[in-house]
């Protein structure tokens, strides 16, 4: 057929539309009538998707070729016959495979995303980039498991990702969470319907020399329905309708927000054994510190500690101190949370409630520790208030 | 904008299909006037053939092919308001002839209004699907859609739509209901697809050998090998089947309308054209019209209409195209 070039690679599955088809649903049921070989219902369904969502650029493009299939053939997907400058179609060629392909590589009901240990009760969802398929994918937490129940086409740094610098125009690869809610009459449209700032930097940038500042999730300019793959400034964009579905799971201050290359899907056995194994040297570590053994309760920390302000042995002479000091501990976990850090090999990103009591000091804090597997043990590389 | 053949000029200047000559023929009163005011027309004297249609309406108002041509006067005319009025009720009044809606849309997309157009268009060729002139008008219109979509699509500025592209305006009903069209229109029948195969042996030449059995063998010959020529994509045999003074659709240079056409038949990954029913009336020793039915097919498009020849001998004794013309 005509559109063969537009899209002959692009095999197709049918979306459930769970709460009425969003244009992006309608996009992809363009695409296939299309690859149906109905380029009429094809139009049709696109000239009803740009009277819904006119500034939506890419049904546009789309629309194109369907007419000019119609007066000769394609040569290309975005057959754009005036002289433009090339990456202004670019933008929209990528935006539609990054959306087609997101729909078409959907993860198996049977997998959870490797970076989700585990979820605290009140964390009530997780949000997880995918930057190679500009998707932001949003789970429910599920007695502290993850469970995908939406996913939304983004928009993510003009030079891609692993922010280190001010103004690399990255977006930052890491576990980080939202910080605060800039509603829409605070912002300048470029906005679109609203924006949730993350914490980058965190410790682990900070260790690692990393700056800038200002990373947000947003929405788009009125003029546009979305904005190409990579055309921010490290913020991660989404279109202001989807925003607003998103802003419904935000909870600031507690909402994980895990920016990687890709969600990886694993068995959730391995993922829970991987649990598992963590659950366990974080409940020795607790158990040896209420023991007050603190040669043992040291061991559990990397040669390489730093909280940031104490290295290792600083941190050992003060833990010494203290806990001889004592004679009794009592410390308590829960609400615990745990995240595998992206492009870290076995590297644990974990948040919970410390409740601690002894003859002189009582006290209940939000605790965030790094854990590293050194060997086969896992050992805290930074500890700090969460 | 994919066409079989350049068709498109050639009704602008005017197209004479069978239908229409035999109802000329038929040499009514109201025939003459309209044979004249078709001249008056050609010749540029719009004020005159108008006057000449008006009489003709006077006698018989509902007359669908003097209002269709009083349509083209206005619309040569200028005068968009009243062309579009009459090719409008034309429609309602015959909405089985596809002309009228072709024209409408020839004004719309000359007003930029391109979605009217196609609608107009996309009726035309409901009415009369082998009306390859609204095929190729609405190629056309579709380019320009497409055109004003990417520019959506882009964020660019409307005025930046580049070259006008004039769509072509009928002249004159083809088959019109009247007093020959009395004769039922039969459909279209599907034409002898002769391009891949040997060039038949023609049916019509008469088994007395007289020089003008010999010289209609040669035309049909003739007419098959451009359509092989054409079906092959060989378009340095194609073009060499146009007489040195052919008659270009546009009245654009000979180069130019080469130009085009090696852009659009090399264009295309495949085409089949096939002749079916061939017609050859020798206008004198050295010049004949064929007509036939075309059945055109490329990777892209597919049409099948009515074709005219006009073939004039060269001084080396080779048939070739002086004219060529569809609908």
């Amino acid at each position: 057929m005509r559109l063969a070039p537009l899209l002959a690679a692009m095999a197709f599955m049918v979306p459930a539309f769970a709460a009425g088809p969003t244009p992006e649903d309608r996009l992809s049921a363009v695409f296939q009538a299309i690859e149906a070989n109905r380029p009429g219902e094809a139009l049709k369904r696109v000239d009803a998707l740009i009277l819904d969502h006119p500034n939506f650029h890419l049904a546009h493009l789309v629309r194109g070729d369907l007419l000019l299939a119609r007066a000769r053939p394609l040569q290309t997907f975005g057959n754009v016959t005036k002289n433009v400058p090339p990456e202004k179609i670019d933008g929209l060629r990528a935006e539609a495979l990054a959306r087609l392909r997101a729909l078409r590589q959907r993860p198996a009901d049977d997998r959870l995303p490797r970076h989700v240990l585990q979820l605290h009760p009140d964390q009530k969802h997780a949000f997880l980039v995918d930057s190679r398929r500009s998707r932001l994918y949003v789970f429910a937490n599920d007695a502290g498991r993850p469970r995908l129940v939406a996913d939304y086409y983004v928009t993510l740094g003009k030079n891609g990702i692993e922010k280190t610098r001010e103004g690399d125009q990255k977006t930052p690869v890491g576990v980080y969470h939202v910080t605060a809610n800039l509603p829409r009459k605070k912002l300048t449209d470029f906005y679109g319907s609203g924006a949730f700032p993350i914490n980058y930097p965190n410790e682990w940038d900070k260790r690692r020399g990393r700056n800038g500042h200002g990373i947000w999730l947003h929405g788009v300019p009125s003029e546009v329905y979305s904005r190409p793959p990579r055309a921010s400034d490290g913020c991660i964009v989404l279109a202001n309708s989807d925003l607003d579905l998103v802003a419904r799971y935000v909870q600031v201050g507690t909402t994980p927000v895990i920016i990687a290359d890709e969600v990886e899907w694993a068995d959730p056995a391995a993922v829970e054994a991987d649990r598992r194994s963590l659950a366990g040297a974080i409940e020795q570590w607790r158990a040896d510190w209420q023991s007050r053994d603190t040669a043992k309760y040291l061991e559990h920390y990397s040669p390489q500690f730093s909280t940031g302000k104490q290295d290792i042995a600083a941190w050992s002479a003060h833990k010494r101190k203290v806990n001889a000091a004592k004679s009794w501990i009592k410390l308590g976990v829960s609400r615990v949370a745990m995240f595998r850090y992206p492009r870290e090999r076995d590297f644990v990103v974990v948040t919970f409630d410390q409740d601690y009591r002894s003859p002189g000091l009582s006290n209940v804090m939000r605790k965030r520790q790094y854990w590293v597997k050194e060997g086969a043990r896992w050992k805290i590389i930074y500890e700090g208030a969460g | 904008m994919q066409i079989p053949a350049a068709p498109r000029a050639t009704l602008r200047r005017g197209l004479i299909a069978l239908g229409l000559c035999a109802w000329l023929a038929a040499g009514t009163a109201l025939g003459d006037e309209l044979q004249e005011a078709n001249s008056l027309l050609k010749a540029g004297q719009h004020q005159q053939a108008l006057e000449r249609v008006n009489k003709a309406l006077a006698a018989k108002p509902r007359d669908p092919q003097a209002r269709f041509l009083k349509g083209v006067i206005f619309t040569e005319q200028g005068n968009t308001k009243g062309a579009i009025e009459i090719f409008t009720k034309l429609t309602q009044d015959f909405p089985e002839l596809p002309e009228p809606y072709n024209n409408l849309a020839v004004i719309y997309a000359a007003q930029g209004q391109y979605e009217k157009a196609r609608t107009a268009l996309e009726q035309s060729i409901r009415t009369h699907p082998s009306y390859a002139t609204a095929y190729e008008n609405l190629g056309d219109v579709y380019a320009k859609l497409a055109s004003q979509a990417y520019d959506k699509a882009l964020q660019l500025d409307k005025t930046n739509t580049g070259a006008q592209n004039k769509l072509s305006l009928v002249r004159e009903i083809a088959r019109g209901p009247g007093p020959v069209a009395a004769a039922p229109r039969e459909p279209a029948k599907p034409p002898v697809t002769v391009a891949q195969k040997q060039p038949e042996k023609p049916k019509p030449v008469p088994e007395k050998p007289a020089p003008a059995a010999d010289a209609t063998a040669e035309i049909l010959k003739t007419v098959n090998g451009w359509a092989q020529a054409w079906s092959k994509r060989d378009l340095d045999a194609y073009l060499a089947y146009y007489a040195k003074d052919f008659r270009t659709p546009g009245g654009e240079p000979r180069a130019a309308w080469e130009k085009t056409r090696r852009a659009r038949i090399g264009g295309a990954k495949s085409i089949s054209v096939g002749i079916g029913s061939p017609k050859v009336t020798m206008n004198g020793p050295n010049q004949a019209t064929v007509t036939f039915r075309q059945a055109y097919r490329s990777d892209t498009f597919k049409a099948n209409g009515n074709k005219t020849l006009v073939l004039v001998k060269s001084p080396d004794g080779r048939w070739q195209i002086q004219q060529e013309k569809s609908g």
